[in-house]
């Protein structure tokens, strides 16, 4: 079974009300969004900003209520849990922000910002909860000693730690991450990414992950959705979807990464015009205004997302029609054996590959 | 590079002097040139001086605490010796700059229009009519749609992507022969970045503009940069040109960056990191200001800065391991 089964989830924001309270426009943020993510998985969610994706993993937290649809976790049915039932539930299921700068409390210590969550969920008896802070933050990399500094004293990095941390502290299933990476610098983010993999190994965790950055998804994830103006054009394993992706805003998008690689072979499509508004979403596919392969029944007929059978399914009218997207993805050629080499070498060597980017972190931040 | 660059930058040393009297070394010793046309992309992480060398070429340092050094030669002017008014016909003139965030780099309470027809009259002075005509062709050439339109809204009614395209408009204003573009896409979206960048292809075939994108992707630099120089700790500790940085880099820090970056062509259980931080700039290292992080570190390398030699023709390291390969060979 699987661990998270969302059906039909809707969420419209009120965009502005009239002098007498009547809503003036909704806002078609989450619209007809499901799928399932199994134990110890991660699924990528990705799209342009104001696509739904960060709506949908609040969604799936209770954090905002849905407007319809349904969201099970483990079996249970969220929307009619009470709020103790919900706050239980709060310790199964975690979220990482963007910016580790503004999602930690300034005037708490690490120890502080620690030990609330184990003493709010009763987890662990008074007189073992440093240790067990301690072991927190071994887990994540750092030296049990820090628990005394406040978030500013530590960098960016350090930061997205103490936030990782926090966040395992209950212990959960499964831990939103909705862009961790994003505010960080390259070498920074690499660490990030490499902790986050490992814990999944180490505890099972189950991931969604909510990321614009594609290179980073694929690395990432098991299973990715694409989605455009609050709904899932196309869902597949992330191998399937970067070997070929078949919705031609898939295909956008993927054709548009930039790779660290000069002259790389790529066939960029280049999106004409704006993002239409979520407010006032085109009718039939909500693609249709920037679709390169645009027919008359786009316009008007919403396609459904067809499963192929073969886990895979696409939004899109012409899926079986469109040219072969073998090659839409750019090609970074790998490093040469020279460069392979070299960056083994770097970070130690294929043995002596060292876990988490687990380093002598406890120096002062400069 | 040509004979005669377009900017030449020679021995830039640029020092903060704070306010309880600590000393931070933000800029050492960086030489560049750009010649006309060409593009150079400068590299590195949060905080390696990247953006503060693009302000003193700008000349917007604040005078009080920024004590600059060397020079900074371009288009006959040592725009460090040159007078401010002067500066003031340069910048938006022949010397234009697209920053990061085009939320906060438009003023909210003018249309996008006065904004772009005040730099056109500011400098190229003219009627108000044949301005406001400019910065409409101005908007036609961003891809701006209906620009006649839009020229009179304000810069909250657009979107991130196209208030960036208005920027890159405001920028263009005046032909700048160099366009200092500081991470002009990574607030925005996949596809926008694409549209962004390829109009930056554009614009430089059609004026021979000469560029200088800072950014810490090195997709972006791959994508449109002709010269790579990457920065550390206020250094450039390597410089090439871009094939030969992506196909063998020389500086040990940029085999780490190019290791850290997820692939899409190969799925690496790991990747790279660069262990520790970077050095206080306060007090500098005396030796190599990246050996602590090192995992090729000597001796030697923590004794004496390393001076930045030629590997290759063209290609330039600040480390006294280069040349690299022979580490692994």
């Amino acid at each position: 079974m699987a661990l998270l089964e969302v059906e039909g989830l809707v969420k419209h924001f009120v965009a502005g009300r009239s002098l007498f309270g009547r809503a003036l426009g909704h806002v078609k943020a989450v619209d007809g969004v499901s799928f399932s993510l199994d134990a110890g998985k991660t699924l990528a969610l990705v799209g342009e900003s104001g696509c739904g994706k960060s709506t949908v993993s609040r969604l799936v937290l209770r954090l905002i209520e849905p407007d319809a649809g349904t969201v099970r976790f483990a079996g249970r049915d969220l929307l009619s849990l009470d709020a103790g039932a919900l706050r239980a539930f709060r310790r199964e299921a975690q979220i990482i922000f963007q910016d580790p700068y503004a999602s930690l409390n300034p005037r708490m210590t690490v120890g502080q910002i620690l030990t609330e969550p184990l003493a709010l969920h009763d987890l662990v008896p008074p007189a073992q909860r440093r240790e067990r802070v301690a072991e927190i933050l071994r887990l994540v990399g750092l030296e049990p000693r820090l628990e005394r500094r406040y978030p500013h004293e530590f960098s960016g990095g350090q930061r997205q730690r103490i936030a990782i941390a926090r966040a395992l502290a209950v212990e959960p299933k499964l831990i939103i991450c909705d862009e961790p990476v994003s505010a960080l610098d390259v070498s920074i983010r690499s660490q990030i990414l490499n902790l986050l993999r490992e814990l999944q190994d180490r505890l099972g965790l189950a991931y969604i992950f909510v990321s614009h950055d594609l290179a980073v998804v694929k690395h990432i994830a098991d299973h990715v959705a694409v989605m455009n103006l609050g709904q899932i054009v196309e869902t597949a394993e992330a191998d399937a979807l970067f070997a070929a992706p078949r919705h031609p805003y898939s295909r956008a998008l993927l054709s548009a990464i930039p790779v660290p690689k000069p002259r790389a072979k790529r066939s960029r499509i280049v999106l004409q015009g704006e993002i239409p508004s979520a407010l006032s979403p085109p009718p039939g596919c909500r693609f249709h205004t920037r679709c390169p392969y645009v027919v008359d029944r786009c316009r008007s007929e919403m396609p459904q997302l067809v499963p192929d059978g073969i886990g895979h399914a696409t939004a899109c009218h012409r899926t079986s029609e469109l040219p072969s997207s073998a090659a839409i993805v750019p090609s970074d050629g790998g490093f040469s054996p020279v460069l392979e080499k070299l960056v083994a070498a770097f970070s130690g060597g294929p043995e002596a590959v060292r876990g988490s980017g687990v380093s002598p972190l406890g120096t002062d931040p400069a | 590079m040509s004979a005669s660059p377009l900017i030449e930058i020679k021995d830039l040393r640029i020092r903060f002097h704070g306010d309880d009297g600590r000393v931070t070394h933000a800029v050492d010793s960086v030489d560049l040139s750009v010649a006309n046309g060409a593009t150079l992309g400068l590299v590195g992480e949060s905080g390696c001086g990247k953006s503060v060398t693009s302000l003193a070429i700008m000349g917007l340092l604040p005078k009080q605490s920024a004590e600059i050094t060397g020079a900074i030669r371009f288009d006959g002017f040592d725009l460090l010796k040159t007078p401010d008014q002067t500066l003031r016909d340069l910048r938006g003139n022949r010397l234009a700059m697209i920053f990061q965030e085009p939320m906060t780099s438009l003023n909210p309470s003018f249309t996008i229009g006065d904004q772009i027809i005040e730099t056109i009259l500011r400098h190229r002075g003219g009627s108000r009519r044949s301005a406001r005509e400019r910065a409409i062709e101005l908007l036609r050439r961003v891809h701006i749609p209906s620009p006649e339109r839009r020229i009179d809204e304000y810069p909250h009614k657009l979107s991130g992507g196209m208030r960036q395209r208005v920027m890159i408009a405001m920028a263009l204003a005046c032909d700048p022969r160099l366009l200092i573009a500081d991470e002009p896409t990574t607030a925005l979206d996949v596809t926008l970045q694409a549209q962004i960048l390829e109009l930056m292809r554009e614009l430089k075939a059609a004026s021979g503009a000469a560029i200088i994108l800072i950014t810490h992707d090195l997709g972006v630099v791959a994508e449109v940069c002709d010269e790579v120089a990457v920065m550390y700790a206020g250094e450039i500790v390597e410089r090439a040109p871009v094939d030969e940085l992506f196909a063998m880099p020389q500086h040990p820090y940029t085999v780490g960056l190019l290791g850290s970056i997820p692939r899409l062509d190969h799925r690496a259980e790991q990747l790279a990191t660069i262990e520790g931080m970077v050095p206080n700039m306060a007090q500098p290292p005396a030796g190599c200001r990246f050996s602590a992080r090192c995992p090729f570190v000597l001796d030697a390398c923590t004794e004496a800065p390393p001076p930045l030699v030629e590997v290759s023709p063209g290609h330039l390291s600040r480390c006294i391991r280069a040349p690299l390969e022979l580490l692994v060979s």
